[in-house]
């Protein structure tokens, strides 16, 4: 690390539950680079760094957050979920298997982002309509699906949750 | 032991099987290139050009080199090989040297401790241009005064068709000029790559997302100055390619730095600079004009074709070979006369996108298809049925299609899709043209559709032996395959193994990662795996099935032509033997490497005659639009769609590669443009250069046409690019009838809508 850039201080973020000490980091590093580069979690993507894509969407209190434009030493009060965190046991999620049944993965790069999307979603609203749904997702910009399978992997899963599985 | 029969058809050729890397991608445990990162790493970042033409005078890096944490700064004088690359001439250089052609061009490169200090050291660097007027308009590089901008010249290519009666006139002539932008491909994953310096400095190894591993590996060894077995690479988790990533941007660059610095080098674009750092969607203008009998019969086309190649040739010279022989559509036309260009000018270079140079050509001869129908009192379906190429025509090359080619079959299950319901009188904000920005009124908003048909070459042409390879080992009732085949999202790493399971009647496929330490599989583009690399895999593992029957006949003494695979147990189809092939390959190892080379294609004459094209598949495209016709804005309600795919392998994964191409062909249609002022790129940002999201996305209904393609190792065509071909013109068409505004150009901006 070179000195002008080198930061004195160290901050501790939550992530996924687990206390993450940062040392040395740049004070303007996102909270996109510190996850990927510092803490080991390259999971979240970036796709435009600039609010635009919805690739590095992460859970910081329970809000679904552009991880790019969140300052990494801002984050410290926060809890933060990343995709690798939405399970604790190693073992898909309700939403990460249907869009893998729905054949809502193509190349992926959306994927992690669309899939702390939605879990935000139907976390909230349970029963959402195919507008809700599109609304919802609209700030995740996938260039490879068109978004018919990723509209269909969400259904399923809402059908799913309500129907008590 | 067999495992029980319930569950030996899953996941073979023609279900809908779930990909390997699914899990892996939706658990954040996929590794994209970007996600490489080594001990020790350092991060590379490219200095560019601020103009689009320039005398570079002097280059001074002492600055960065003062810098805290900064390993190596690199310009031209430090490629120890050729100093130029390219896909098809090797025109561009890996750093400008005396001159740069274009806004965004290398001129040098660093290495550093964070990325942050590598973006200090670019600021650090000084080089003193002396700026030149710049060609930005591609008709004026046509111009034989105007001065070369470039020692191989201003035009990459010229080529003629001439075919038939060269003064045939029609009963009926239209003609138009239309224009088509610069369409960006936005992959979502930015280019990225890890280099590893060998320990003895002699070679790198590059772990790199891309669309072709050994076109790569050629380039960069020749600029590394090294044999090519000390370039050795293997595929990063590629993020989308869609042509973006045939050409080099930043492997060399990457590999230098790791062999200057002795450490390895990570690199990643941003994407403000991945606009700058790859090839774009050729903007076009192709004037057309057609000759029909009042009955609506064609019978001559006329065009004219010029495309804007930028500042270096990448795919030029092929993309205009596309577009020129392509002017007819999938239309029976015996006469024509066309002329096409690609030239060179001091705009972003252009090369590659899903479509390659088709898309340019449907935009025009649909909209003329439009016109043609006007002028005979036919409607849109009538003409296109009427003129309907058939298996057996000859092209405007003298070509015989030799494909199945169903396009009135396309044609016809296109039409009896359903259509949308009417936009109901109160409808949410979010269904009308602009969304829930609430602009839109109910009442200005009409509803049009629109058609589009097309056809489209698959493979490389004019002689191109774009092989692939694969290889099949068998031991113990589980196969693994190993392929070079580029996996960039479209699906071939299930593809494989369906037909490893169907073809070996085995469940277990493992495959081995996509490297150079296999033989070629050609590029991931012009619809061509499936076919190829497809054709690869399939004849490795029929191979090594041979090998297997013949050891179970050695062992029963019969013959091995008896012997067939049912389920996974190998069977004798004249006796009761049934062994497993788990049992059957127990204790051998069967290895396998088959190489599948398509037909023989020839050059083009210089009248454009000759088989240039492999094969070809056919699609139409039907498209309901709602317009506010006081503001401009579309809401693309439905894309009916019927395509020619020969085969249908895994409908999962092919209804998703017909869904994501409309989604593309919608973007050029509506929102998709990559705007230039004196050849600076003004938009390149996903702020302002638009991409459909969740609301863009039509309704999207389809009808997959299965008549298998008898050359086809597998009976299936290429299905990647022909979705995002017609359906560009079909939304145009449909914005016309609901405006009755002309709209020559895409993509459509509102002001077009307004005023045009
Ligand atoms: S990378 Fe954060 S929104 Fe695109
Ligand atoms: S699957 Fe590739 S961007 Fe969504």
């Amino acid at each position: 690390m070179s000195g002008e850039n080198a930061g004195n201080e160290f901050f501790r973020l939550t992530v996924n539950g687990i206390d993450h000490d940062v040392r040395d980091a740049w004070v303007g590093e996102s909270l996109l680079y510190v996850l990927r580069e510092r803490l080991g979690l390259p999971g979240t993507k970036g796709a435009c760094e600039q609010g635009e894509c919805g690739s590095c969407t992460v859970l910081m209190d329970g809000e679904a957050v552009c991880a790019c434009l969140v300052m990494a030493a801002s984050a410290v009060d926060s809890e933060i979920v990343t995709v690798e965190g939405l399970s604790t046991d190693g073992e898909p999620t309700d939403v990460q298997n249907t869009f893998v049944a729905a054949g809502g993965v193509q190349c992926g790069f959306c994927t992690p982002g669309l899939i702390v999307a939605v879990h935000h979603l139907l976390d909230r609203t349970p029963n959402p309509t195919d507008l809700e749904i599109r609304e919802a997702i609209s700030g995740n910009i996938c260039r490879c699906t068109g978004y018919g399978r990723i509209f269909e992997a969400v259904r399923l899963a809402r059908d799913a949750r309500l129907a008590g599985g | 032991m067999s495992t029980s029969t319930t569950t030996r058809r899953r996941g073979v050729l023609g279900t809908s099987a779930l990909r390997p890397d699914g899990l892996p991608k939706v658990q954040g445990r996929f590794a994209f290139s970007s996600d490489a990162w080594a001990d020790n790493m350092l991060w590379g970042a490219t200095l560019r050009s601020p103009h689009p033409h320039a005398r570079i005078v002097s280059i001074d890096t002492s600055g960065a080199l003062a810098i805290n944490g900064v390993s190596a700064v690199i310009t031209a004088d430090d490629v120890p090989g050729q100093l130029t690359y390219g896909l098809i001439s090797n025109d561009q250089p890996v750093f400008a040297r005396d001159v740069v052609r274009f806004a965004g061009e290398p001129v040098a490169a660093v290495a550093a401790d964070h990325p942050e200090t590598a973006r200090r050291a670019l600021a650090a660097i000084t080089v003193v241009y002396e700026v030149l007027p710049a060609l930005t308009r591609a008709e004026e590089a046509l111009d034989t005064g105007t001065t070369p901008i470039h020692p191989d010249g201003n035009v990459i290519r010229r080529q003629r068709i001439v075919r038939g009666d060269q003064s045939f006139a029609g009963d009926v002539v239209v003609e138009g000029t239309y224009d088509i932008g610069m369409q960006d491909q936005a992959f979502l994953g930015l280019e990225a790559a890890l280099a590893l310096p060998d320990d003895d400095g002699s070679g790198v190894e590059l772990f790199v997302a891309t669309q072709w591993l050994h076109e790569d590996q050629k380039q960069i060894a020749a600029c590394l100055g090294l044999p090519l077995d000390k370039v050795r690479l293997t595929l990063g988790g590629v993020g989308g390619a869609f042509g973006g990533r045939e050409d080099i941007s930043l492997q060399v660059h990457c590999c230098l730095l790791a062999l200057a610095t002795g450490r390895p080098i990570k690199m990643q674009y941003g994407r403000e600079e991945s606009f700058f750092g790859h090839i774009h969607r050729h903007p076009a203008t192709i004037w057309m004009r057609h000759h029909a009998d009042r009955d609506g019969t064609l019978r001559r086309v006329e065009a004219r074709v010029l495309m804007d190649g930028g500042a270096y040739a990448s795919t030029s010279s092929a993309v205009l070979i596309n577009a020129v022989t392509h002017v007819q559509g999938p239309y029976r036309c015996e006469n024509a006369t066309v002329d096409g260009y690609a030239v060179r000018t001091n705009n972003p270079p252009c090369g590659a996108m899903r479509g390659f140079g088709v898309v340019q050509a449907c935009f025009a001869h649909e909209s003329q298809m439009d016109k043609l129908a006007a002028a005979c009192g036919l409607d849109p379906v009538t003409i296109r049925l009427k003129n309907a190429m058939r298996t057996g025509d000859r092209l405007i090359t003298g070509q015989v299609v030799e494909s199945v080619a169903p396009v009135e079959r396309c044609i016809r299950e296109t039409a009896a899709l359903p259509l949308p319901p009417e936009l109901s009188e109160h409808p949410d904000a979010l269904q009308l043209p602009g969304g829930s920005g609430r602009t839109a009124r109910r009442n200005n908003v009409t509803r049009g559709i629109g058609w589009g048909v097309s056809i489209k070459n698959l493979m490389y042409s004019e002689g191109f032996d774009d092989y692939a390879t694969a290889r099949c080992r068998l031991a113990n009732g589980v196969a693994t395959l190993q392929f070079a085949t580029a996996e960039v999202g479209q699906g071939f790493v299930v593809l494989a193994q369906q037909i490893a399971r169907s073809v070996l009647g085995v469940d277990t496929v493992l495959l081995e990662p996509i490297s150079t330490a296999i033989g070629s599989a050609g590029s991931t583009s012009a619809s061509r795996q499936t076919w190829m690399s497809g054709g690869a895999v399939d004849g490795a593992c029929r191979l090594v099935r041979e090998r297997l029957f013949e050891q179970v006949a050695r062992e029963h003494h019969i013959d091995p032509l008896r012997l067939t695979i049912d389920g996974i147990d190998v069977i004798d189809s004249a006796g009761d033997l049934r062994v497993s092939v788990e049992d059957a390959s127990r204790g051998l190892v069967i290895d396998e490497t088959f190489e599948h080379h398509h037909r023989a294609t020839e050059e083009l004459d210089e009248n454009g005659q000759g088989n240039c094209h492999v094969a070809f598949a056919f699609v139409a495209h039907r498209a309901v639009v709602d317009v506010d016709t006081e503001l401009g804005l579309v809401k693309v309600v439905q894309i009916a769609t019927a395509q020619d795919v020969g085969r249908v392998l895994n409908p999962l994964a092919a209804l998703g590669q017909v869904e994501g191409g409309i989604a593309q062909g919608l973007g050029l249609a509506v929102m998709e443009e990559i705007v230039l002022v004196d050849g600076k790129m003004r938009n390149p940002s996903f702020t302002d250069y638009l991409l459909p999201t969740a609301l863009d996305a039509p309704e999207v209904v389809v009808s997959m046409i299965e008549e298998p393609e008898p050359q086809a190792p597998l009976g299936a065509k290429g299905i990647g690019e022909p979705p995002c071909i017609s359906v560009t013109p079909a939304i145009v068409a449909a914005i016309r009838a609901a405006t009755g505004k002309d709209l020559a150009r895409v993509p459509v901006r509102p002001q077009d809508i307004v005023f045009g």
